[in-house]
């Protein structure tokens, strides 16, 4: 039997929507075990029992790994949400309201976009007194600009095309067309470009919070694990790095998938492929 | 039609004056609602219980804690236009000095970082695009989606595991050599210490170049004239020379210049795993330090440098493509 590409996507889309949530799940359990330090186990290399090796506090780091990922993900579903809806907001405003309300969306847009993002983040995290709260403002706020102006150009042919002339001509309102005509036709499009956010999200949060504006030291999130692991390496001790790393990346990837996949399964165009 | 062209270059002018305009005013905004407050974080909780009420007095004098807002917000903008960017809290020194101290040793090495991710982005995305769905375009493919997952610093990590840790064959760390005089570091001593930090910025930075060029690449080899190209004859090497390069040119430059945004931004992360003294990591230390007055001079520097990159690509844009020279106007 020949397996056609939509249900080769669906088996991608199932096995990283699997993945990322066991990893989510599994690493709430663990919250607590990822802060047990104990002296007399720290720095073994990854053996049987501590598969990513152990830290020089003692600290098993295939549990902190896991436990950050998980608090990764969980953030990045927060401020890719947050932030999708404040693009959606911003998006459609600037197209339906008129000039001025359009000319201001761009401009806001071209503004953030002006300060490198991670430049923009530090700026936003010290606004925020630094911390949790920071780097949930941060990320919403720097990470909107491209959607906002996917959903714009969107909304501005939908406004040409005939059917919503019609809809205009027969006496509808604008805010009534927005919410029967414009809105079904656009939220493909936002959920495919709410789940390409999260890998951008989370990328970020591990930077800021690498850089030392981010979540606190005594929080198992993976900035601190790196920003830890590199004092370390030059003493040989490369599984600190490597191992977390490589998952986080892993994780991010296996986000990209899931938007792609979603993606591809929503385009009507592709259904037949 | 030449008075028109003259409106529009003066309007885009006034356009990304307003910008750098905005960015200044948000990014001090931004800074001075912080509750971070700057005598706390750099004299101490104990120092400053220590002191007597005068000296704190004169501190806070010292860090601009005490004027409202939008009074010291005017004063240090009318500086800046003059070329007075204020006084470093952390270096004692002129931000504008500290500035192009620490641009001039990374700006080269960012540079070179740019034109590689530039390069090669272009180039494997153009391969990828002309062989679409053949084993170089997965390759290419496959290689963007991970550079575009892996961190920025986690791949400077590994890159320092390799080449430092393990195989001993390039610095640790910082631009020159260690107990080195400055006089004495040759220009080879700097350049073997900026490959490290410029091979991960442009491996990552080529992803996002590379698998837009690719998407241009397809649409145009989709296109009417690359069919009746081949219709006519032409075998894909002309083809690719003479249509498909042409038209993806001009989307490729906006890319770019884009991406100095993006290369800025990816710096920041790499100079704080190498130690490289630049730009980035004085960013971070001034956000570290509530140095203020450095971390606005860098972020009004950057936005300046990004938008002047944008108005860069649009000013080449009407050089190099020959409708708009005619100004038929797309």
């Amino acid at each position: 039997m020949k397996i056609n590409r939509r249900t080769k996507t669906i088996g991608w889309l199932l096995l990283s929507a699997v993945f990322l949530v066991t990893v989510t799940l599994w690493g709430c359990f663990w919250r607590e075990e990822a802060l047990i330090t104990d002296f007399s186990r720290k720095n073994l290399p990854p053996c049987r029992e501590y598969p990513f090796g152990t830290d020089f506090m003692g600290r098993d780091m295939f549990v902190r790994t896991i436990a950050g990922l998980s608090l990764s993900i969980r953030l990045g579903i927060l401020t890719a949400a947050a932030s999708a809806v404040f693009a959606g907001i911003l998006g459609i405003c600037g197209a339906v309201l008129g000039k001025a309300a359009d000319s201001f969306v761009t401009f806001l847009i071209d503004l953030v976009m002006g300060i490198p993002h991670i430049l923009l983040l530090i700026l936003i995290s010290y606004a925020c007194g630094k911390g949790f709260f920071g780097v949930v403002v941060g990320i919403t706020l720097t990470h909107w600009t491209s959607l906002a102006r996917l959903l714009r150009g969107e909304v501005l042919q939908l406004k040409n095309s005939q059917y919503i002339q019609i809809a205009s001509r027969l006496g509808m309102g604008k805010l009534q067309i927005a919410a029967k005509h414009m809105v079904c036709h656009l939220l493909p499009q936002f959920f495919t470009g709410l789940i390409l956010l999260f890998p951008h999200a989370i990328l970020h949060e591990a930077s800021i919070t690498f850089l030392g504006f981010g979540l606190s030291p005594e929080d198992a999130a993976m900035g601190v694990i790196l920003s830890e692991s590199m004092k370390y390496l030059a003493t040989g001790k490369w599984w600190l790095a490597l191992f977390p790393g490589g998952l986080l990346t892993i994780t991010v990837l296996l986000f990209h998938v899931l938007g792609d996949s979603v993606c591809k399964l929503l385009d009507p165009g592709s259904a037949h492929e | 039609m030449k008075e028109k062209q003259i409106q529009k270059f003066l309007m885009g002018i006034l356009r990304v004056a307003l910008l750098i305009f905005g960015v200044s005013a948000a990014a001090f905004f931004l800074l001075a609602i912080s509750p971070i407050d700057p005598l706390q974080s750099n004299v101490g909780q104990g120092a400053l219980g220590a002191m007597s009420q005068e000296q704190v007095e004169k501190l806070k004098a010292y860090w601009g804690a005490d004027t409202p807002m939008i009074q010291r917000f005017f004063t240090w903008a009318w500086d800046f236009v003059r070329g007075d960017m204020g006084v470093s809290l952390l270096y004692r020194r002129k931000v504008s000095e500290i500035l192009w101290e620490k641009a001039a040793g990374s700006l080269g090495m960012m540079a070179l970082a740019w034109l590689l991710s530039g390069g090669m982005g272009f180039f494997l995305g153009s391969l990828a695009g002309a062989k679409q769905g053949k084993w170089q375009d997965r390759l290419i493919t496959g290689y963007s989606l991970l550079m575009a997952s892996t961190p920025a610093f986690f791949l400077a990590l590994l890159l320092l595991m390799i080449f430092s840790v393990w195989l001993k064959i390039l610095p640790v760390g910082f631009s020159v050599p260690v107990g080195v005089e400055a006089s004495q570091v040759s220009f080879a001593d700097r350049a073997v210490h900026a490959i490290l930090p410029a091979a991960a910025l442009s491996l990552t930075g080529i992803s996002n170049i590379a698998l837009h060029t690719r998407e241009k690449m397809i649409e145009v080899m989709e296109s009417d004239y690359v069919l009746f190209a081949r219709a006519r004859g032409e075998d894909t090497r002309r083809i690719i020379r003479r249509h498909c390069l042409r038209n993806i040119a001009l989307p490729a430059m906006t890319l770019q210049f884009a991406s100095v945004s993006e290369i800025f931004g990816g710096s920041v992360l790499v100079e704080q795993v190498f130690s490289y003294p630049g730009l980035g990591q004085a960013a971070v230390n001034a956000g570290l330090g509530s140095d203020v007055p450095l971390l606005l001079g860098i972020t009004v520097v950057t936005a300046v440098l990004v938008f002047g990159g944008n108005a860069l690509a649009n000013l080449l844009y009407g050089m190099i493509d020959p409708r708009i020279k005619r100004g038929d106007g797309i």
